[in-house]
């Protein structure tokens, strides 16, 4: 057992599959001799050399079209977009090469490989350096898409994504990566569609995501304390697969629902899961589903204002004690 | 085609040794394709392919030369206009009309249609319908094959459009930096959909006047004579295994047809497709074939071959049922199905 951090776990995750396969090979931009722009690839690069740790150019196309074409003859690429933003330069290959390849072929060709993001808000960054993004790829048929929220689930869910055979998209958050944790020694596989109970408790579900679990997790300590509210918080973890069973489940036990969403309002992952929710488990609700997300508005730079904009633990207690009260809003 | 690269053969390269037995082939793979595409538009006006379908009428002797200069295992990569580079690969015709005609026996069973045809067991890794996209895939299998010390080269088809979007241009440096052993092979047919592309371009060779930006070679090849096609593409393909890196090659022809079964091309000048009927690849090699010595009986015996493939394949294709209902949902992930939750 050792004390890491989610940024230092990424390198381990990407290490251990290395070791592990020589078919897995990473490219990026500044990712092998700087170690990334978040420090989150330190050491990769004197571990494993310039062939198998490449440093790109500004090419994000070039970047996720390369890893596609050796993907799809026998490599198991991991490719970096620096910041989750920038997938929109290349999002060709998310929305229309990755996930279609497959079917289109009637199954002559795979797409075997991992895309590594910097998403989310809350590092002042601005409006083009801080969106969460999760949405735009969980919309797409034929992609997975994972958002580790610990170090340990950083490792496990890297290494399941890595080996599985479909285009994994996987979202690390920029905010977490200073984050430490408790990761055991030892090879670490994890599954991806599987969501994680982290707090039980009776009354209310909260589901959450990336830096948005830590909030989640907090929220409840004050819910429990002040309110008498006791949550059971679930790190979703896998928008696609996605764990509805867990989901139903916990619904099922409390009898009402809570997302906590870092993406904005419009089409954010918790309105389908609200929806799962409505249509398969209406009679199990004891009150209306609440979505906090962040507003639908682009993010600003300026430190209050994006306190203001993302959901935190204030607020999240503030909603949900309101709410479970019987207020409307 | 503009003046200036009337010379036919490259420079220093003599094409007067290729072997009757290749020129036959040469010739047998440019008749079949363009029965084959013939037959295409016949079918399309019975309304027996549905959808749309892009004809290389007047670009075969791109496909058929560059597929003669390849090697078993070599991969292409093809666009939406690619029943030629896939027929000439060796994919069996009922297999091309089939998924153009979205029929079970199709090439992936109706799915797929035109556009994406895809047989990885002739090397033909996919056909791509986003302009530009399938140049950095084509880099990324060329760095697999660097990576695993394969000797197998990736080819990467397109047209003049498509240098002037920026995967192109990416992929173009990328594959020079890392000397990544692909082949870009540009069909400049002088138009996109139905601009001219000198009307959009900034140079009058939208692949070759670029190459330098990126460290290669200025080629530009007659795309209508199958031997300067086969022998530029070899000695691309030679370096490429060599590890010499990559070669774009801008092949000038001309469409026969529209851009796709929609398209009259009426935005054509008038005598501009009669000038290069004049310079049918078909007919020119016709006429080589005879120039070189080979008998009547030869080629009328491998035109006469080809017409009974069509009109087999076409017979075969239209008495296939098409996909059953399953095929809907497999294959979106890799466990075959489609499930996104459980
Ligand atoms: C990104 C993108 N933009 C536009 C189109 C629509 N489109 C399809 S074919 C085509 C023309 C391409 O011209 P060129 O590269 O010269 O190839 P050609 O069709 O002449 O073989 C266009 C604009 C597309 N498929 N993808
Ligand atoms: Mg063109």
């Amino acid at each position: 057992m050792a004390e890491l951090t989610y940024r230092d776990a990424v390198a381990r995750a990407i290490a251990q599959e290395m070791e592990r396969d020589e078919n897995v090979v990473f490219l990026g931009e500044d990712v092998a001799k700087a170690g990334g722009v978040f420090k989150s690839t330190v050491g990769l690069y004197e571990k494993f050399g310039p062939r198998r740790v490449r440093d790109t150019p500004i090419s994000e196309q070039a970047i996720l079209g390369a890893a596609m074409g050796a993907a799809m003859t026998g490599l198991r690429p991991i490719a970096e977009i620096m910041f989750a933003d920038f997938v929109a330069v290349c999002f060709d290959y998310i929305a229309n090469e990755f996930p279609k390849l497959r079917y289109m072929t009637n199954g002559q060709l795979g797409c075997p490989l991992v895309v590594r993001t910097g998403n989310g808000g809350g590092a002042r960054f601005g409006a083009q350096h801080s969106q969460s993004i999760e949405n735009w790829t969980m919309m797409i048929p034929g992609l997975k898409v994972v958002a580790p929220s610990s170090p340990v689930d950083v490792i496990g869910l890297m290494a399941a994504a890595v080996r599985d055979d479909n285009p994994v998209i996987f979202h690390e958050h920029k905010s977490l990566y200073a984050v430490k944790g408790e990761v055991p020694d030892g090879e670490i596989i994890d599954t991806l569609g599987t969501a994680k109970i982290l707090r039980p408790g009776k009354d209310a579900t909260i589901l959450a995501l990336a830096l948005m679990v830590p909030r989640a997790l907090a929220a409840a300590e004050t819910l429990a304390a002040e309110h008498g509210i006791d949550c059971e918080v679930i790190d979703v973890r896998s928008l696609v697969p996605l764990d509805t069973a867990t989901i139903l489940a916990s619904v099922a036990k409390t009898g009402r629902l809570f997302t906590v969403e870092e993406n904005p309002r419009l089409c954010g992952w918790g309105a389908e899961i609200a929806s799962i929710v409505a249509d398969e488990a209406f009679w199990d609700l004891d009150g209306p589903i609440v979505r906090i997300t962040t507003p639908h508005i682009p993010l600003p730079a300026a430190d209050h204002l994006e306190d203001l904009a993302l959901p935190n633990a204030p607020r999240i207690v503030e909603k949900i004690s309101r709410v479970m009260n019987g207020s409307k809003r | 085609m503009s003046g200036k690269h009337t010379g036919s053969r490259k420079a220093g390269l003599s094409n007067d040794d290729i072997g009757p037995e290749t020129r036959l082939e040469l010739y047998r793979l440019q008749v079949e394709i363009r029965d084959c595409e013939k037959r295409a538009n016949d079918l399309f006006f019975q309304n027996l392919i549905k959808g749309t379908s892009h004809l290389s009428l007047g670009q075969e002797a791109i496909a058929a030369g560059v597929a003669m200069a390849m090697q078993p295992g070599d991969k292409s990569f093809c666009t939406y206009r690619g029943h030629a580079h896939t027929l000439a690969r060796g994919v069996p015709m009922e297999q091309v009309l089939g998924e153009l005609m979205l029929r079970d026996v199709g090439l992936m069973r109706g799915k797929g249609g035109s556009m994406h045809l895809t047989s990885v067991e002739h090397g033909v890794m996919g056909s791509y319908a986003i302009i530009g996209a399938h140049l950095p895939i084509a880099c990324g299998s060329a760095w697999r094959a660097q990576y695993l010390g394969q000797k197998d080269v990736s080819v990467c088809f397109f047209g003049d459009g498509t240098t002037n979007i920026g995967a192109f241009h990416e992929a173009l440096n990328f594959a020079a930096i890392w000397k990544l052993p692909v082949v870009f092979i540009c069909e400049n047919n002088l138009y996109m959909e139905y601009t001219p592309i000198g009307d959009v371009t900034a140079v009058e060779h939208p692949a070759a006047d670029r190459a330098s930006a990126y460290g290669l070679e200025r080629i530009v090849v007659d795309g209508n004579d199958a031997d300067v096609v086969y022998r530029t593409a070899q000695a691309a393909f030679v370096k490429a295994r060599d590890g010499g890196g990559p070669s774009l090659i801008e092949c000038m022809t001309y469409r026969h047809s529209g851009h796709s079964r929609a398209d009259p091309a009426k935005y054509r000048p008038e005598g501009e497709l009669e000038k290069w009927l004049e310079r049918d690849p078909v007919k020119i090699y016709r006429e080589r074939l005879r120039e070189f010595g080979i008998s009547e009986a030869e080629i009328t015996a491998i035109d006469a071959e080809s017409k009974r493939k069509v009109e087999a394949a076409t017979e075969l294709c239209k008495a296939s049922p098409p996909a059953p209902a399953e095929l809907l949902t497999t294959d979106v992930y890799a466990d075959g199905g489609w499930s996104w939750r459980n």
